[in-house]
């Protein structure tokens, strides 16, 4: 057990320096772009002088260097700073008050997780039953199909899918809204129903992958002398899997599926857009747009953050599966 | 309504009040239900502070449904009071508005001068950033004559002082809780917000017991869901979620045509796809030069190509079908290869290289719009380079600073505001850079036309201004993009569709109903 303590402590701390570069390689990316908060927020309507005040009031004329090292201090210190937007707001106002990045991200957050644990209720069941239905039914129809599906429907891009969702199941079968505007004060009937299609496009675009690698898992282990042995002992072949190959395969099988749950948290951007849904990466696409770097640089440490925590969940449940893990000689 | 024609109306405001109250030429109306919307244009960064609005999803929101502003461009152009009862003035400089009486904001208090006064000093201040700054700061005196009454006055005599108060930057907050009523909301329109979430969603209910009575505003609630996402807004529409969508995409528009449970509105209003040519530098200094690519450029292609017809050719002035004094007269300007090749020479050229640049962030299609052009103008000898500018950033590194490159205005309600904001000389978006030495007669007449209060003279100024726009002018208009949006049939709408802004001037939830 201490041996796995330990392996979590460095996670921890290489995934500390992770954040910190990935911050560094945003900031900069963002900076990079052409056109900064306050050219964008005017637009037209931008002359020299109201750039200038907005670029004052919000300290974009300081230098990058600066400006990021007063980021990161209030970042140490748990302090996420405001949006450029709530600021701009606030000093329109000449008053104080309005919300936090904190404060803006998480509603945001909240639904996103939603739709991702949605996902993960229909998609990881759904993924890991094919994977052992094609490990058992291997080189038939079945297995044929399910694979020819599931990889036709990950080699798409997702809007593409998200695009024939809509068109079979909201245009010409009218059975789940395309617009997934979910908002505080709906009922979970309500909301689950408006999440359906989203959390259907990410189930197409995560299962392949983590129904291949269940059944890749299990067929190598088929070969294995216990294998033989429990074959011989004459258990049904659907109990030679679950009970005999399953336990030994599941490392790798929590690996890819942590890898994906990752991907729902972060790889959500284009599915939200698509469908109006008012999660994390809707706010990101927005914040972007307007160069909103305490917002951007948030997002991206969130997203950050769900892979490197994930990925060490991942490990430490794939070393806590096999003894000979937990055992160390 | 008809028989009072603006002037008129400015004469003897008092027909105003009356007009607001009773003209709305709705049919069909029934009391009732619920509007929900799709619209574009809406940010995280969106609030209540309407001297940040600048796209459609704010602007019906705010001007259109929970806050209300001086006066308001009625759906056929004319000008009615809205918190103002009538105003007249003798001279155009100094003006008295008659304030409507028994008005509420939503928190109950009482509307009268001093919140006019205070909502209007927003907008000035060394630090604002209000768009309408340049429209306020003309008021150099602000005087509170009585509960209900106020003088304003203005710098220069300007005629069309009213209509600027009709602006959706200038908007009625309450005296004192003006921090407050920007954080929630407050405001004195037919709905009261229940409700915002910027960048999503907007949920308001009808105000019982307002002042502008029971025939407009009949919807109980109005939701208006924010989709920029032109498909996702299409979808929506098509799958019956929304009620109403703005702007829709052309190249699907079919699909939409061909649900019988919607219709498509489109309006010919004052929005332009312009390409400004900076005349104060060379070639384009040469009056020649400028004609010749006036001559070379196919409109009705342009308007056939990339609007997909849904637009008008314009004539090379900002002046459009909105307006009042719209010259329908001139004689329009023809793509002819001949004529450029003629101007040429008169410049003493054969042929000429030029750089054009352009960016979809100026209008959707504006590359592609450039490449026609470049066809076309290549018959006359005009040899055009297009350079395909970034998204970002494309209206403060391109527009005013390159020389020939693509634009678009939204146009204005009247044709002096749209001459002040981007033809008069010095002002800072002339985005043709059209200076006094190069346009002394359209300058004289600028200022001349302003401060004239009979209709048939300014009439005629205003004509010999869009000749001399459309004979000389530094801005190539080529054409005028329609407003198209799509309703259900489950929502009735009045004959007249405000042509000002998208979605009957942003004011749907007060002049639609339920059918």
């Amino acid at each position: 057990m201490q041996n796995v303590l330990k392996i979590i402590l460095q996670r921890l701390a290489l995934g500390l320096l992770t954040l910190l570069v990935v911050s560094i390689v945003i900031f900069i990316a963002v900076n990079l772009l052409p056109g900064d908060f306050a050219e964008l927020i005017l637009g037209q309507a931008a002359t020299p002088e109201s750039v200038a005040s907005i670029r004052r009031d919000l300290g974009l004329d300081q230098s990058m260097v600066t400006r990021y090292f007063s980021w990161l201090g209030g970042m140490v210190t748990g302090d996420l700073g405001t949006s450029f937007a709530q600021l701009n707001f606030q000093t329109n106002l000449g008053g104080t008050g309005g919300k936090t990045v904190a404060e803006q991200i998480a509603p945001r957050f909240a639904n996103t997780m939603f739709l991702a644990s949605v996902t993960a209720m229909i998609a990881v069941p759904l993924a890991v039953t094919l994977g052992i239905l094609a490990a058992l039914y291997r080189n038939t129809v079945f297995d044929r199909v399910a694979n020819i599906a599931t990889l036709s429907s990950i080699s798409s891009p997702e809007f593409f899918m998200a695009y024939i969702l809509i068109l079979f199941l909201a245009v010409l079968n009218p059975i789940f809204p395309s617009l997934s505007n979910i908002y505080e004060g709906m009922t979970f009937g309500e909301k689950l129903e408006k999440t359906m299609l989203p959390a259907l496009t990410l189930t197409l675009v995560v299962t392949a992958h983590m129904m291949r690698m269940t059944r890749a898992a299990i067929i190598s282990l088929l070969a294995s002398p216990y294998i033989e042995m429990a074959r011989l002992k004459g258990i049904s072949p659907m109990r030679v899997i679950v009970k005999h190959a399953l336990p030994n395969a599941l490392a790798p099988i929590i690996n890819v599926i942590a890898l994906n749950l990752a991907y729902l948290i972060t790889g959500v951007v284009v599915v939200e857009v698509v469908f109006v849904y008012p999660g994390i990466g809707q706010l990101f696409v927005d914040s972007v747009k307007i160069r909103d770097i305490p917002v951007v640089q948030a997002c991206c440490l969130i997203f950050a953050a769900a892979y490197i925590l994930l990925n060490l969940m991942a490990d430490i449940l794939s070393i806590l599966s096999n003894p000979r893990l937990r055992h160390p000689k | 309504m008809n028989g009072i024609s603006r002037r008129g109306l400015l004469k003897t405001g008092t027909a105003a009040g009356v007009l607001s109250l009773t003209g709305m030429p709705l049919r069909a109306q029934t009391r009732g239900g619920k509007l929900t919307a799709g619209l574009s244009g809406a940010n995280t960064s969106d609030s209540w502070d309407s001297r940040t609005h600048s796209d459609l999803f704010m602007i019906a929101s705010a001007q259109g449904a929970v806050f209300d502003s001086l006066t308001e461009v009625a759906a056929d152009g004319s000008l009615v009071g809205e918190l103002a009862e009538s105003w007249e003035s003798s001279d155009a400089q100094t003006w008295v508005f008659n304030l409507r009486q028994g008005v509420k904001f939503h928190n109950g208090k009482a509307f009268g001068a001093d919140d006019v006064i205070e909502s209007l000093s927003m907008h000035l201040g060394e630090d604002s950033k209000s768009a309408a700054k340049p429209i306020v700061e003309n008021i150099v005196e602000m005087n509170k004559l009585g509960e209900h009454q106020l003088e304003l006055v203005l710098s220069a005599p300007n005629a069309d002082f009213p209509y600027l108060l009709s602006d959706y930057h200038i908007l009625m907050y309450p005296a004192g809780q003006i921090e407050e009523a920007i954080a929630q909301g407050i405001g004195t329109g037919l709905y009261q917000v229940q409700s915002f979430d910027p960048g999503v969603r907007m949920v308001a209910t009808r105000v019982d017991d307002h002042y502008k009575g029971d025939s407009v505003g009949l919807f109980d609630e109005i939701e208006y869901i924010a989709i920029n996402d032109n498909t996702a807004r299409m979808n929506a529409m098509m799958t019956g979620q929304v009620d109403a969508i703005n702007r829709i995409d052309f190249k699907t528009e079919a699909l939409l045509r061909a649900n019988p449970a919607l219709r498509i509105q489109e309006v010919t209003g004052n929005q332009q796809y312009t390409f400004p040519m900076l005349t104060d530098t060379a070639p384009y200094n040469d009056v020649n030069v400028r004609r010749a690519i006036k001559y070379g450029v196919n409109r009705q292609e342009l308007v056939d190509k990339i609007l997909l017809g849904h637009g008008a050719v314009g004539n090379d002035t900002p002046i459009g079908p909105a307006n009042q004094y719209y010259n329908t007269e001139m004689e329009q300007l023809e793509y002819d290869p001949d004529k450029s090749k003629f101007y040429l020479e008169q410049a003493g050229l054969s042929s000429i290289d030029l750089d054009l640049s352009a960016s979809n962030a100026a209008f959707e299609g504006a590359v592609d719009a450039a490449q026609l052009m470049q066809a076309s103008m290549s018959a006359g000898g005009i040899n055009i380079n297009v350079i395909q500018e970034p998204a970002d950033g494309y209206w403060s590194n391109v527009w005013l600073k390159k020389s020939f490159c693509a634009c678009y205005w939204s146009g204005r309600a009247t044709e002096d505001w749209m001459f002040s904001t981007a033809y008069e000389a010095g002002v800072p978006w002339n985005d043709s850079q059209w200076d006094e030495k190069d346009s002394a007669r359209f300058q004289e007449l600028l200022v001349m036309a302003r401060a004239e209060l009979d209709s048939d003279k300014r009439r005629a100024q205003y004509f010999e201004m869009q000749q001399i726009l459309r004979d000389d002018g530094g801005v190539l208009v080529p054409m005028f993009a329609n407003y198209v949006q799509a309703v259900n049939n489950r929502i009735s709408s009045p004959e007249t569709v405000g042509n000002l802004w998208q979605m009957d001037n942003g004011r749907m939830a007060e002049r639609w109903s339920v059918a």
